[in-house]
């Protein structure tokens, strides 16, 4: 598989890869984030929807099986190379331009807080097109307007492709809504992305 | 261009008006301008900045969406916990007690915690003054109306908060409103109060800033955290948002940590 950027002759560097995932996100997100090396190039920021808990779970369970460090997203703080960052539950996660975490607790968007729509929009203006943005499994229509201002600023976009989701709804959603650079199986999401940012 | 006219749009608020949104966290500010942009379907920012400069209702508008948040009672319950266990046994060697929610929204923290001083025997030597700068939320908080479908999850809260009855108990339910007990109302009193401009109004032996510095800049958070230190009592007691820590901040050695997991802070002996 060809794995240059579409439409550029020059290959882009990417400075950050945002991951949102619903619904069957523990079984995807553990398809891949243990699967990257400790020296991969992005730092990695994840919204998964899940109910507002004092101890997060997510965080430990895919920091014991990884070579990456995860950790929750706190405010202020400045994005990593080296790290998987994910939003606490029961607030926004978003990215302001200077590379800096902050949070909000405002209404809930698509039913969700934290909304992966939320994090792509400000990631995509923070980033611009050196953004990386991936929608994985999930039940609800979050993250599909998230993944067109990826693609307004020109970032890359990535798809989990539906068939391999278990559940189908939030992928499916993403590639009627907007263009779709890749949609790949969830067994080769972590390849593609070892080849595209390490070869 | 987009963090250009935002900033133009901002200067142009406080001349005008005199909210100071520049040591806002931008981001979600942003957000709220492009959603504001597209409902009023206008052209760009800068035709926004023009509109509220001359049209004080559409910066009414501007300021609500501002002001649009979310909160629950007990959120976080075992900080009420703390409280109730721990520092109340503090609160209860004064004769007079004031207790201070900053950036209250619509009142349901305020609400908690009379509950919860209620059951403590405080209550009666108690004032909490519950101020934000958005009318329409205080307006909300001071009938003490809230949706009864949002109870079972309030009450499982208070429960793992320690409460000891029900929360049932302290309201009338009418269809799907409820309204909290006058013996309640009584004791907390509603108030605009802007953290951009206004200052300390009492001395308070607790504070709750819960969730409210995550909109600010480090500027307006070194501000509001000092004013906060003024308006504490020898000894009083500040309690930040789950997320919201003293760590990086210029008030960080006033403070010492009473319990840290429920970021409880209070002002060191020594000054
Ligand atoms: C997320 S709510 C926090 C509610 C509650 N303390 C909690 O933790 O659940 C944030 C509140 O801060 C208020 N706020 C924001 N800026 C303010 C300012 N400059 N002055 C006073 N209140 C402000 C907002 O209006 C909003 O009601």
């Amino acid at each position: 598989m060809p794995i240059k950027k579409e439409s550029t002759d020059f290959a882009p560097t990417y400075e950050a890869l945002v991951i949102g995932v619903s619904a069957g996100g523990l079984k995807a997100l553990s398809a891949i984030i243990p699967s990257l090396p400790s020296d991969f190039p992005l730092p990695i920021v994840i919204v998964p929807h899940r109910k507002h808990e004092t101890e997060d779970y997510l965080v430990s369970y895919l920091n014991k099986r990884s070579s990456l460090t995860v950790l929750s997203a706190s405010i202020g703080a400045p994005i990593k190379q080296g790290c998987v960052y994910i939003a606490p539950s029961g607030y926004h996660l978003l990215i302001e331009r200077d590379k800096t975490f902050s949070l909000s607790i405002d209404g809930k968007v698509n039913y969700s807080i934290p909304s992966i729509d939320i994090l792509f929009d400000s990631a995509a203006i923070a980033y611009q097109e050196t953004l990386i943005g991936l929608i994985l499994t999930g039940a609800n229509n979050d993250g599909s307007l998230g993944l067109r201002s990826i693609n307004f600023y020109h970032g890359l976009s990535l798809v989990q492709d539906p068939k391999s989701a278990e559940f189908s709804v939030m992928p499916q959603t993403a590639i009627s809504t907007t263009h779709v650079n890749y949609i790949l199986p969830l067994v080769d999401i972590s390849d593609f992305l070892i080849r595209l940012l390490m070869e | 261009m987009q963090h250009f006219e935002i900033t133009q749009l901002l200067e142009a608020i406080y001349f005008r008006y005199g909210y100071d949104f520049r040591h806002y966290a931008r981001a979600s500010l942003e957000r709220k301008v492009i959603n504001r942009l597209r409902l009023a379907k206008l052209v760009n920012i800068s035709a926004m900045t023009c509109k509220i400069l001359y049209e004080p209702s559409f910066f009414n508008l501007f300021l609500k969406d501002m002001s649009v948040t979310v909160t629950e009672m007990f959120r976080d319950p075992y900080v009420f916990k703390k409280i109730r266990t721990s520092v109340c046994q503090h609160l209860k060697t004064y004769s007079r007690v004031n207790i201070w929610h900053v950036g209250c929204a619509t009142g349901e923290e305020a609400y908690s915690m009379a509950i919860l001083l209620d059951e403590e025997g405080l209550l009666p030597r108690t004032r909490i003054y519950a101020t934000d700068y958005n009318n329409h939320s205080l307006e909300l908080a001071t009938r003490g109306n809230y949706k009864a479908d949002k109870m079972p999850q309030y009450n499982e809260n208070y429960l793992k908060s320690g409460g000891k009855s029900s929360l049932s108990h302290y309201y009338q339910q009418q269809g799907n409103i409820i309204n909290f007990d006058d013996s309640l109302k009584k004791y907390i009193t509603f108030a605009n109060h802007n953290l951009m401009k206004d200052q300390v109004f009492a001395q308070m032996h607790l504070v709750f800033c819960r969730n409210v510095l995550i909109y600010f800049d480090a500027t307006l958070q070194n501000s509001v955290l000092n004013l906060l230190k003024e308006s504490l009592i020898h000894r009083g007691f500040l309690i930040l948002g789950d997320k919201e820590s003293l760590d990086f901040s210029q008030q960080r050695e006033y403070f010492e940590n009473y319990a840290n997991k429920e970021r409880i802070y209070r002002l060191c002996a020594n000054l």
